[in-house]
């Protein structure tokens, strides 16, 4: 896990930059140097260094302090190692002060050296890891944690964050596997309503009657079972969000209910005589065309329209090719650490592969893809050989011939029989294959009736 | 066909040069050659009294045989980097050229009796871990591997004089033409 973390050595002198720096590439971390003050800022802004290795006698107007100073300003996260030739207890006292974890008189010991840094990249770990959990934990995602330099994306999260603040319901459009949830939840927390609960909620997972007690509770007696009165979705989400996610799926039935809570902020519990209240911001999110569900008369328009007041697309990751290096980068350093596996990199030949693939099941597939991969890899980075399985699908999917002439029911309830067959009926290696979630599986399977 | 030059400069032991020759061939699996190597006064710090080990690297790259997979270069000299007070050896990651340092090795170096077997024990383990570098491996985390960092001779004497598996598996699938 050393290369994720990068070095810079900041020094003047040439052959103590590259000395360092090659040193340290020797034990596995990313390295780079710079010349003076002004380069290692330049690189800093550019690059997440965890460590710096700052000299403290640099000419040009701008020491090792200052340099030191400027960095602490962009990253106030990174471990500054202060290194001077002239040992002076005022200096090291001043370094400390202005915020260097450690004071090093060159030459030191290799010892002395290796084990700074060990020490600093065990801490890092740590903390990187408690974050990571503690984001698992509480899931506060935040717009700042969706990866992309797509334009179309970065459209997406600038609407998102703007639109996060107010109460209007949000229609998020995308195909499964695109991160809407995700889109959802970062709108949530960056509004007022983040201290306030966010209810998820998979309309596909489950039957009508069971949605409608699901999303707006019941009382007692109101069906067999219902021994006690209990608060459904709406209720548990007063005050905060509620994420409705394949709303396409829902019923007629439901749909009107909703409709009633979206222009009444009110509604009635299964069986319940007594009309509820509540504060809810709605964000419904569908893979499915909602416009030509109502052209077609399977959705309503009154609802479409009530529920579209922001609509935000979420594009494809085939149309956001330059993406897929980040988030293999990404998926890659995330499940280093929690695979326990230390793998340097992807290498050209594997992200050609990546980036020639056309994802069907987008970020989602994207990040099982990589997963695989390093489960199976047995060398210090990803290859070609990690991810022929990608190939074998591609290869595929270029001999299979369009089965003209059938619905795209039944075309989708033979994928799922085929997929279902492939994986001697494993939902959840199934749902990862096709790219969608493992409750539309289960909904799939049920509408077209498929034996498992 | 290419291969591993071994060299020494003019005051390393010929005896121990040999033996650590034999036995890399043995454990990478290259066919190694020797090659005469000139002296290294020329790096030479008097202030520290000490070689400076990256004028040494350049000077090997520059010697290169045209046939030379890699070069890695065995001295009696004391070698340092200016950041460090020594370095056992040196090699560029990936690169052609390393230099292995016996002075630091030996007994005597700390007050002790000559001991030539303990001696050649120590070289095999640091030319390893030098190749091992050249041929793009890293610092292994497997304390008994001889890619392990060592920056005392106590650690050296606690690694093997052999390659974990998956460090082996890695070296295995360097490109050997290149």
């Amino acid at each position: 896990m050393k290369a994720h973390w990068q070095i810079l050595v900041v020094d003047d002198e040439e052959v103590m930059c590259e000395s360092l720096a090659a040193w340290l590439r020797e034990d596995g971390y990313g390295v780079d140097t710079a010349a003076s003050g002004r380069e290692a800022l330049e690189k800093a802004q550019k690059k997440d260094y965890a460590i710096y290795f700052v000299d403290l006698k640099m000419p040009g107007g701008m020491d090792g302090i200052e340099t030191m100073m400027q960095i602490r300003r962009l990253h106030p996260e990174a471990s500054i190692i202060i290194i001077t030739a002239y040992a002076t207890v005022d200096t090291a006292i001043t370094a400390m002060k202005e915020g260097a974890q450690e004071y090093i008189v060159k030459p030191c010991n290799p010892e002395e050296i290796s084990l700074l840094v060990s020490r600093i990249v065990k801490v890092k770990n740590l903390q990187r890891e408690n974050t990571i959990l503690r984001k698992k934990l509480t899931r506060q995602y935040s717009v700042h944690d969706v990866i992309s330099k797509n334009g179309k994306m970065q459209d997406v999260l600038r609407l998102a964050s703007d639109v996060a603040s107010l109460r209007s319901t949000v229609l998020i459009q995308g195909e499964s596997g695109t991160g809407k949830e995700l889109i959802a939840r970062s709108l949530h927390n960056a509004g007022e309503r983040a201290a306030k609960p966010f209810v998820a909620v998979s309309c596909a997972a489950l039957t009508e009657t069971l949605l409608e007690s699901e999303l707006f509770g019941y009382e007692k007696g109101a069906f067999t079972g219902a021994a006690q009165q209990r608060r459904g979705k709406f209720e548990t989400a007063d005050g905060g969000t509620i994420f409705l996610d394949e709303i396409g799926d829902i019923s007629a039935k439901l749909q009107v209910d909703l409709l009633r809570v979206l222009q009444d902020r009110s509604f009635y519990r299964v069986g319940g005589s007594e009309e509820v209240k509540v504060d809810v911001r709605v964000v419904a999110a569908t893979h499915v065309n909602l416009q030509l569900a109502v052209a077609e008369g399977k959705f309503r328009e009154d609802l479409y329209y009530r529920l579209n007041v922001i609509q935000i697309r979420i594009p494809p990751l085939r149309e956001r090719r330059e993406d897929i290096p980040l988030l293999a980068d990404h998926f890659l350093e995330r499940l280093s650490h929690e695979l326990g596996k230390d793998i340097g990199g992807i290498s050209q030949g594997a992200l050609k592969i990546l980036m020639d693939y056309h994802w069907p099941g987008n970020v989602r597939e994207l990040e099982n893809a990589v997963e695989r991969a390093m489960v199976t890899c047995r060398g210090p980075n990803l290859t070609e050989e990690d991810f022929s399985f990608l190939q074998q699908n591609s290869a595929a999917g270029k001999t299979w011939a369009v089965p003209a002439g059938m619905t795209m029911n039944e075309m989708e309830k033979l994928l799922i029989t085929a997929t279902l067959q492939r994986t001697g009926g494993n939902i959840k290696e199934s749902a990862s294959i096709m790219g969608i979630d493992r409750s539309t599986l289960y909904e799939k399977i049920k509408k077209y009736e498929i034996p498992r | 066909m290419r291969y591993l030059y071994v060299g020494g400069t003019p005051e390393t032991d010929r005896q121990a040069l040999t033996a650590i020759r034999g036995r890399v061939e043995t454990d990478l699996g290259v066919a190694v050659r020797e090659v005469e190597l000139p002296d290294v006064e020329f790096a030479f710090d008097a202030g520290r009294g000490q070689y400076a080990s990256i004028p040494v690297l350049e000077m090997l790259n520059r010697l290169c045989p045209v046939d030379a997979l890699k070069l890695l270069a065995v001295t009696e000299r004391d070698l340092f980097i200016p950041v460090l007070t020594f370095v056992f050896g040196q090699a560029q990651l990936g690169g052609r050229a390393g230099v292995v340092s016996l002075a630091r090795l030996r007994q005597e170096f700390y007050g002790l009796e000559r001991d030539d077997a303990v001696l050649l024990e120590r070289a095999h383990k640091e030319v390893l871990h030098e190749t091992g570098h050249l041929f793009g491996l890293v610092h292994c985390a497997e304390r008994r591997c001889a890619m392990s960092l060592a920056t005392s001779v106590r650690q050296i004497d606690l690694k093997d004089a052999a390659l974990c598996a998956p460090c082996s598996a890695r070296l295995r699938r360097y490109p050997r033409e290149s």
